[in-house]
């Protein structure tokens, strides 16, 4: 099942970081980052918004931090998919923050702004390089998402990618990315942790390594600790020591940036002078010893440990059977917490690649791997997990699970329900994701109702909720009455991500702010489609036609000669039109061939006792 | 279309249908199926294949957790076997099995409210070993006697012994986050 052999279609990875982002893609066989004009492989998350409805982003942003803190949104990345009161530290941000439902939004000189936006102002950035490198229009790209991100979170960077013009391949755990990069490199085997501390968030994972199968036993973390917390401690010790009470929104930010220089100063030094000049004209002038900023650590560094603790429980596993610990994340670079690492873990913590690199690198790998440029020597598998139960509130306000965290996905579980009173006509669920047996304890993410279910008797209707969790971890309720077959279903996301139609409301708004033609756009989009579609299936036939009847491949080859007619015209519906009636026509050749694929598996393991 | 998951899942992974499996070859036949079927293997091709792709590597995943897991597949085969444990209705313990059962419960809670993870830690590991003797009990019945009868009473007792280790793990786990 592989590609047309004759063309490597361009695939990027994308690590969306707290505090910087990266692409990278896969050239001439070796992962690489792709730099700016000026070298610069890092792109600072950072989006200003200008009076005149124009966008910095990245370097070009991090000058206004302090001067126009307001419209300079840094660490966009803590507000995806949350609400206010999900966000903390939230008094010394400098923005004029709008709980809507579902997501916090931003008031910026440029109108409200949601995090989903914001983001994809940075992917936009990076998808434009990507192109501008590569010198062409991208397939799709690997986003990478904290592996503690829950439904929401992943929802909403989905969404930014989309937005952003990328066509998501798949939405790959950050740890796991890491992993191929360390593993592929040094071709392990055996059991390793990942140990991910970004600028916002933290994840701990245990995979298994085997011949070519990464396989993620557990996964565990925090969503809302990294390397912006270590800011913050230091920061309020500035507060304290120089007896700032009520510092402005623009001394915070410059405060702010100079703990994090201190910070970045005694990963290499053990004292960090610290001067700044407030805007009342007061000078600030401290020296921030490396065993003080230890010291005021403390409780953030130990808040990794109860998460790794267990994520190894999950696995089954000690701490004797971890064969190498993986270290990523610009936090991890923190001589503190290598300490605390190799101390748990007995054993010195791995970090011969870049910790702020090797996520874009794996996730370049992967990309490459899912745009069907595969290679012989490509062949691994990744088998991974939701980070989070998932499951439905019950009487009481209590939460009932369907699934478990650490489930293999992708993942399908039913459960069912029947009515309580007589006559009853309708039911309303409510999905929530999370570990607490209290339903206001965990994240809620979708609430529907299933209605017309013909009157009965209580407890004699039969309601099927299914849940299906797909390879990027997101998440699909339906809802069906088993007597009458009266169905209701949802993707999980109205209440927590953007509706689609607002996804098109807002791509649409910005094509016309670059006066790029919607027709056109469509047309190339449908062509592309189109095209896609007719390399696959030709060679789907050159490799499996003999699986085909006469009249069947007759059929195929018709459609695929009308598709092609199509494809030189310029009327966009027609050929959207063509791929449905291409794609139909070739579902029980698709079915066959994944039968086929199937009976290799089997017969590849020579196993005789094939039945009892 | 959708794709035929009629076949049970032994047969899916070419082993013998027995509790007693060998648990590389298990593993290995997950891993050589996925390959096939999972959807990083068909993410660039259109969407018919792409959604195949996904109930195929959803049904791949639950036949391995299914039969990986011991309880799971005792209660698996005594399915295939016709013989349901009736574990929601059917809740006749013998008195002794259910006196044993809070004695447990009761030592548990003990731990518990007196923070002794180290007793906690203690209980799981006996406990653990106690499940391992029903665990015999229960590939005697299924592969060697075919006492299905017998079988789903120490599935439904076992069942109570993996109840109680949730619960430990939930104690242990309170702990940890009050530390």
């Amino acid at each position: 099942m592989s590609a047309a052999p004759h063309q490597h279609r361009l695939a990027v990875g994308i690590d969306l970081g707290t505090t910087n982002s990266l692409v990278a893609t896969v050239r001439n066989g070796i992962a690489v980052v792709l730099s700016d004009e000026n070298g610069r492989g890092l792109l600072p998350s950072i989006v200003h918004y200008k009076a005149d409805g124009g966008v910095d982003v990245g370097y070009a942003a991090q000058g206004t931090q302090a001067s126009d803190p307001r419209n300079t949104i840094v660490s966009a990345k803590r507000f995806m998919g949350r609400g206010l009161k999900d966000v903390s530290h939230i008094e010394s941000m400098p923005y004029d923050f709008l709980d809507a439902e579902g997501m916090v939004r931003l008031r910026t000189v440029a109108g409200v702004k949601s995090p989903v936006e914001i983001s994809a102002e940075i992917l936009k950035v990076l998808r434009v390089r990507a192109e501008a490198s590569l010198g062409g229009e991208l397939v799709g790209a690997v986003i990478t998402v904290p592996a503690y991100f829950d439904d929401a979170q992943r929802q909403a960077t989905k969404d930014a990618a989309k937005l952003a013009g990328l066509n998501v391949l798949r939405l790959l755990n950050e740890p796991t990315a890491a992993a191929i990069a360390y593993g592929l490199d040094n071709s392990s085997e055996g059991v390793y942790a990942v140990f991910d501390l970004g600028g916002g968030t933290f994840d701990i994972s245990i995979l298994k390594l085997s011949r070519g199968v990464f396989e993620v036993l557990a996964t565990n973390g925090d969503a809302a600790l990294g390397g912006d917390d270590f800011d913050q401690r230091v920061y309020c010790w500035i507060l304290d020591d120089a007896s700032i009470r009520f510092p402005s929104i623009e001394d915070t930010r410059r405060l702010l940036l100079k703990a994090r220089e201190a910070k970045e100063m005694l990963t290499s030094h053990d004292v960090a002078p610290i001067h700044v000049e407030l805007g009342t004209g007061e000078q600030v002038d401290l020296t921030l010893k490396i065993d003080t900023f230890a010291d005021i650590t403390k409780t953030l560094i130990s808040k990794t440990l109860g998460p790794t603790r267990k994520a190894l429980r999950d696995a089954g596993l000690t701490v004797d059977d971890i064969k190498g610990v993986v270290m990523v994340g610009g936090a991890t670079r923190m001589p503190q917490v290598q300490r605390a690492v190799a101390e748990y873990f007995k054993q010195e913590p791995l970090t011969n690649l870049d910790p702020e690199k090797v996520v874009a690198l794996g996730a370049a790998m992967q990309a490459n791997v899912l745009a069907g440029n595969r290679a012989g020597a490509d062949d691994w598998l990744l088998l991974d997990v939701i980070p989070l139960s998932l499951g439905l509130e019950t009487m009481g306000g209590l939460t009932e699970k369907v699934i478990p965290r650490n489930s293999t996905i992708p993942i399908a579980k039913a459960q069912e329900f029947t009515t309580f009173k007589d006559g009853q006509t309708a039911m309303s669920f409510h999905v929530v994701q999370g570990e607490r047996e209290l339903v206001s304890d965990c994240r809620s993410l979708a609430k529907f109702e299933l209605r017309g279910i013909p009157p009965m008797v209580a407890g004699a209707a039969r309601i099927r909720v299914t849940f299906q969790v797909d390879a990027d971890g997101l998440l699909a309720v339906s809802a069906r009455e088993m007597t009458s077959g009266v169905e209701a279903s949802i993707m999980v996301k109205p209440s927590y991500g953007l509706t689609d139609d607002e996804i098109a409301g807002m791509l649409k708004e910005s094509i016309d702010h670059v006066g790029d033609d919607v027709q056109a756009r469509n047309l190339r989009e449908q062509q592309v489609e189109a095209q896609r579609l007719v390399e696959a299936v030709e060679a789907a036939l050159a490799a499996d036609g003999r699986l085909l009847r006469a009249d069947e491949r007759a059929d195929i080859d018709e459609e695929i000669a009308l598709l092609k007619k199509r494809i030189a015209g310029t009327d966009h519906r027609a050929i959207k039109a063509g791929i449905d009636s291409l794609n139909a026509a070739t579902q029980d050749f698709a079915a066959r061939r994944m039968d086929q694929g199937i009976k290799r598996a089997l017969t590849g393991q020579k196993i005789v006792e094939f039945k009892i | 279309m959708v794709p035929d998951f009629s076949q049970d899942f032994f047969a899916l992974f070419g082993l013998k249908r027995a509790y007693r499996i060998d648990g590389a070859q298990l593993d290995q036949a997950y891993h050589e199926m996925q390959g096939q079927v999972h959807p990083d293997r068909h993410a660039h091709l259109p969407e018919t294949e792409r959604r195949l792709s996904m109930q195929w590597a959803t049904q791949v995943n639950e036949a391995y957790r299914t039969l990986k897991k011991p309880l799971l597949r005792a209660h698996y085969l005594l399915r295939l076997a016709g013989a349901e444990t009736d574990h929601e209705s059917n809740t006749a313990m013998s008195p002794a099995f259910l006196m044993e059962q809070m004695e447990w419960r009761e030592a548990v809670a003990e731990a518990r409210a007196a923070g002794e993870h180290h007793e906690l830690e203690n209980l799981m590991q006996r406990l653990e070993k106690h499940g391992d003797g029903i665990l015999a009990e229960i590939e005697r019945s299924l592969d060697a006697k075919k006492d299905y009868m017998a079988a789903a009473d120490a599935v439904r007792r076992l069942m109570f012994i993996e109840k109680l280790e949730h619960e430990i793990e939930d104690a242990l786990e309170a702990l940890e986050s009050q530390d």
